[in-house]
């Protein structure tokens, strides 16, 4: 089996919040509640549901975040792709969230990642690894002066 | 996530086209001969994966007599590292409006 994102860069971003998991669940999985901290959006907590994110078009970026709901393991695990530029760009990651019990409340963990190569299969023309991409870059860009 | 380096992402996103870049930046300045033997295409789908490298400003040719040279600039790649950069930002942002929105919420 892969390691997660062994093979690709990802990023990650912690934080332990003062609420319990079946709370930050919601704020995650309810639209008009996810719409109020992340992006318009039309959401449904079901594995296959593709759906977007939209915020103001701005220079660069039309604004719209295309994404197919991977993973629904209610109230701990949530994970979706997340493409930007529609799919010849090749602009595609996980974003991954797992939230775990703490004494205070919870422990909430974002992991936005490059394709691995187990996942490349499900997504349709997936061909650009990017996993090896950002490896070769890490290799490159350390050989620059 | 504004940051869409597009011309370069395009040109990467090709396996071919990264390959030729891959040798490139190994193995130094080459001919479009010497890439057309490693390529197992014909040497017009190399020069047009070339050009489009160039375009994304991640090769650069020098003319040298009848044979044109090329070169990887490896330093055109720097903005795709950016993605992690503005990311972060984008998300710690949308975690302290998580927040937020927690506080205001019923319990």
């Amino acid at each position: 089996m892969t390691t997660p994102a062994a093979n690709t860069r990802s990023l990650i971003i912690e934080r332990d919040l003062p609420h319990p998991p079946a709370k930050i669940w919601r704020a995650l999985t309810e639209g008009q509640l996810l719409a109020q901290w992340m992006m318009n959006n039309d959401f449904q907590p079901v594995v296959g549901h593709k759906f977007q994110f939209r915020a103001d078009p701005m220079p660069n970026w039309n604004g719209i975040v295309d994404c197919e709901v991977v993973l629904v393991d209610p109230p701990q695990r949530l994970s979706y792709n997340w493409g930007v530029g529609g799919a010849e760009s090749g602009l595609q990651w996980l974003v991954d969230w797992t939230l775990t019990p703490t004494p205070n409340g919870t422990r909430v963990r974002m992991e936005q990642s490059g394709f691995r190569e187990d996942q490349q299969a499900a997504y349709t023309g997936a061909n650009y690894g990017w996993q090896k991409f950002f490896g070769n870059l890490e290799h490159v860009l350390g050989g620059l002066d | 996530m504004p940051v869409v380096p597009g011309p370069v992402f395009k040109a990467l996103a090709d396996p071919t086209r990264r390959a030729i870049f891959e040798r490139l930046t190994r193995d130094g300045e080459q001919t479009v001969h010497s890439l057309t033997r490693h390529a197992r295409i014909s040497q017009p789908a190399v020069s047009k994966h070339l050009a489009q490298l160039k375009r994304a400003k991640l090769v650069r040719h020098r003319r040298c007599g009848r044979e044109t040279h090329y070169s990887a600039r490896p330093q055109a790649l720097a903005p795709l590292l950016d993605w992690l950069s503005v990311y972060g930002v984008f998300w710690r942002d949308r975690f302290d409006r998580l927040e937020s929105l927690l506080e205001r919420m019923e319990p």
